[in-house]
């Protein structure tokens, strides 16, 4: 879907990026600096690399070696910045279709639809100054789409706005992602967005790719710390809800092998396709089936990997149900248990640690979701 | 004799100042638009020297302009001679004359307001319209053009003002005839050097007043309606 094997020069910044992405979301992720917006700026036409190409559904954009350089009007990419840029003047409705009157694109995506996907029916007739920081970005979006691009470009689309504001437009790039059918590239600095919405993920730091795969892989990783941010740092784990407590008010989410995790969300139904971002910090290990605990998720599986740090800490990954999940807990406790490679252990995680944004529905496996491919 | 009867001079004086500083303007205003555009997006050689050249009238006796232009635009003069001899016309002593003078006079004036408000858009939004497949004259005349709209008529009104108050390159270049060069402020110091013209004077002078004046009110009232326009204020 996306290769990028780009090296560049701006100012005194020097970047060199090699990446891949499929279908879906693929992110970008690096703390500010690294050189995130550079190679967003490069996909889309915006910045000259020095040399390298870059190949979007096939098509080259860009091929140092044999002189291509599409233009940005060429390109057809479909670009969210941070800061909108609506056109001021223009009601929403003019916003929305103005690469059609005056870009002269045609999209097979229809009006109503993309109305209805970003939910902006509402906002037809009024000029940008009248909008939400949230809405805005939803117009940019739907007028990104319906210019009829090969893939859509979002550069940190919810840095501007409140936690508030983010929580309301997060579940439109989840509908985004499912039902668009386009790859997006998608540019954050903001792990939980990217454990959200990403299919692959790539590690960007001091203007270059650290690593680059499936994103539960590269989650999973400890040689990645300083990178992916050590507090935040966590593993994502997928399955299906199998049932739903009413009562109690959980929902049972199948990791697969047996294996369950109870999560507080009554308001998902059997079937739901779960992705479960477990932050390192909120597990905890045993050697024992542990009794008389609150704690209600009790994962067997086996250490992979104990990573001892300089400082107090220790790092273990762990594998349950053909998954990797991570521990962050002392080195004391690690040299106390004696973990290593190979050893059967019972990872502990607290229902309430997996908070609402650290879940997420990716779809419903009866329904044969993936309607992305109607599109 | 009414005081607040129109003399036949004075009224083919208002009617020629009109045309005039409309015809002038006309002409100057798209010049000045492409000018402004190009020294805001732009940065090349010559930039400042073109910046410089521009505002010389501003900053120049109005006499040292009018007489310039004599020498360009007279019958022997290099531009004044190419236009007699391709198109058979001539400028110098004639009402056409006197537009090019008010222009040129005006023009400083038009390019400065013009200019900083291209320089307030975001160069991004026409990266956008780009991006959304739109050429770069297509987006200059959706995206740019409109919203230096108010910039744009800010120059016009001050180009009219200074264009119908021209006075010492018009009567340099192109003479005080009645009938074809004397405008407003030419037959107001007419009158006044001739003895009894205290009552002409008066009147031209409120005649000129009122104009002004009420051209202010109109590109306010026209101001505000594109300021809220552009606002987004859901008029």
């Amino acid at each position: 879907m996306l290769e990028v094997d780009v090296t560049g020069q701006v100012g005194a910044f020097s970047l060199s990026a090699c990446f891949s992405g499929g279908a879906g979301v693929t992110a970008l992720f690096g703390q500010s600096g690294a050189g995130k917006t550079t190679i967003t700026n490069m996909i889309a036409g915006l910045v000259k690399p020095t040399a390298g190409r870059i190949i979007v559904k096939g098509e080259v954009l860009f091929d140092a070696a044999q002189g291509i350089n599409m233009s940005l009007r060429q390109r057809r990419i479909g670009q969210v910045y941070q800061d909108a840029r609506l056109f001021p003047h223009l009601t929403v409705r003019s916003n929305l279709t103005f690469a059609r009157w005056a870009g002269g694109r045609s999209t097979t995506r229809s009006f109503d639809e993309v109305v209805g996907l970003l939910g902006i029916a509402e906002l037809l007739d009024r000029k940008p100054a009248h909008l939400s920081g949230g809405e805005r970005q939803r117009v940019a979006i739907g007028r990104a789409l319906l210019s009829d691009p090969r893939i859509l470009l979002m550069d940190e689309p919810l840095a501007s706005l409140d936690q508030g504001r983010k929580a309301d437009i997060l579940p439109y790039l989840d509908r985004l992602r499912q039902e668009a059918g386009l790859p997006i590239v998608y540019v954050s600095h903001a792990m939980e967005e990217v454990a959200r919405l990403a299919e692959t993920l790539v590690i960007v730091s001091g203007g270059k790719v650290l690593a680059h795969g499936p994103v539960a892989d590269i989650m999973s990783r400890v040689d990645l710390g300083n990178a992916t941010g050590r507090h935040e740092a966590g593993a994502l784990l997928e399955g299906s809800v199998s049932h739903v407590d009413d009562g109690w008010g959980l929902a049972h989410v199948d990791l697969g092998q047996g294996q369950i995790m109870q999560i507080p969300d009554p308001s998902l139904s059997a079937g739901d396709a779960m992705r479960l971002r477990i932050r390192a910090r909120d597990v905890a290990l045993s050697l024992s089936p542990p009794t008389g605990l609150s704690i209600r998720n009790v994962l067997s599986g086996e250490v992979l990997q104990v990573t001892v740090e300089d400082g107090p800490y220790a790092e273990v990954v762990c594998a349950v149900a053909g998954q990797t999940l991570r521990a962050r807990i002392t080195r004391a406790s690690a040299h106390e248990l004696g973990l290593q490679p190979g050893l059967k252990i019972f990872m502990l995680v607290k229902s309430v640690a997996i908070e609402r944004r650290q879940r997420m529905a990716v779809g419903h496996l009866s329904s044969g979701f993936r309607s992305g491919d109607k599109a | 004799m009414s005081f607040f009867v129109l003399q036949p001079a004075e009224l083919d004086a208002l009617l020629l100042t009109l045309r005039v500083t409309c015809v002038g303007l006309v002409v100057a205003l798209p010049l000045a638009v492409a000018v402004a555009y190009v020294l805001a997006r732009y940065r090349f050689p010559g930039h400042g020297v073109l910046n410089a050249l521009i505002h010389l009238p501003l900053v120049m006796p109005p006499v040292v302009t009018g007489y310039l232009l004599l020498l360009a635009f007279g019958r022997k003069g290099p531009i004044g001679s190419l236009l007699s001899d391709w198109f058979g016309v001539s400028v110098a002593f004639t009402w056409e004359g006197a537009a090019l003078a008010a222009g040129v006079m005006a023009f400083p004036l038009i390019v400065r307001p013009i200019r900083l408000s291209f320089e307030a858009i975001d160069p991004k939004l026409e990266q956008a319209a780009a991006a959304l497949g739109t050429r770069t004259g297509i987006a200059f005349l959706v995206i740019t053009l409109p919203l230096a709209l108010p910039g744009i008529l800010g120059g016009a009104i001050l180009g009219f003002a200074k264009a119908m108050g021209e006075f010492g390159a018009t009567i340099t270049f192109v003479s005080n005839i009645p009938g074809e060069t004397r405008t407003l402020s030419l037959a107001l110091y007419t009158a006044i050097q001739s003895p009894g013209g205290e009552m002409p004077a008066l009147r031209l002078t409120l005649i000129s007043a009122a104009v002004a004046f009420a051209a202010l009110i109109l590109s306010e009232l026209w101001a505000r309606k594109l300021r809220a326009r552009l606002a987004g204020a859901d008029a």
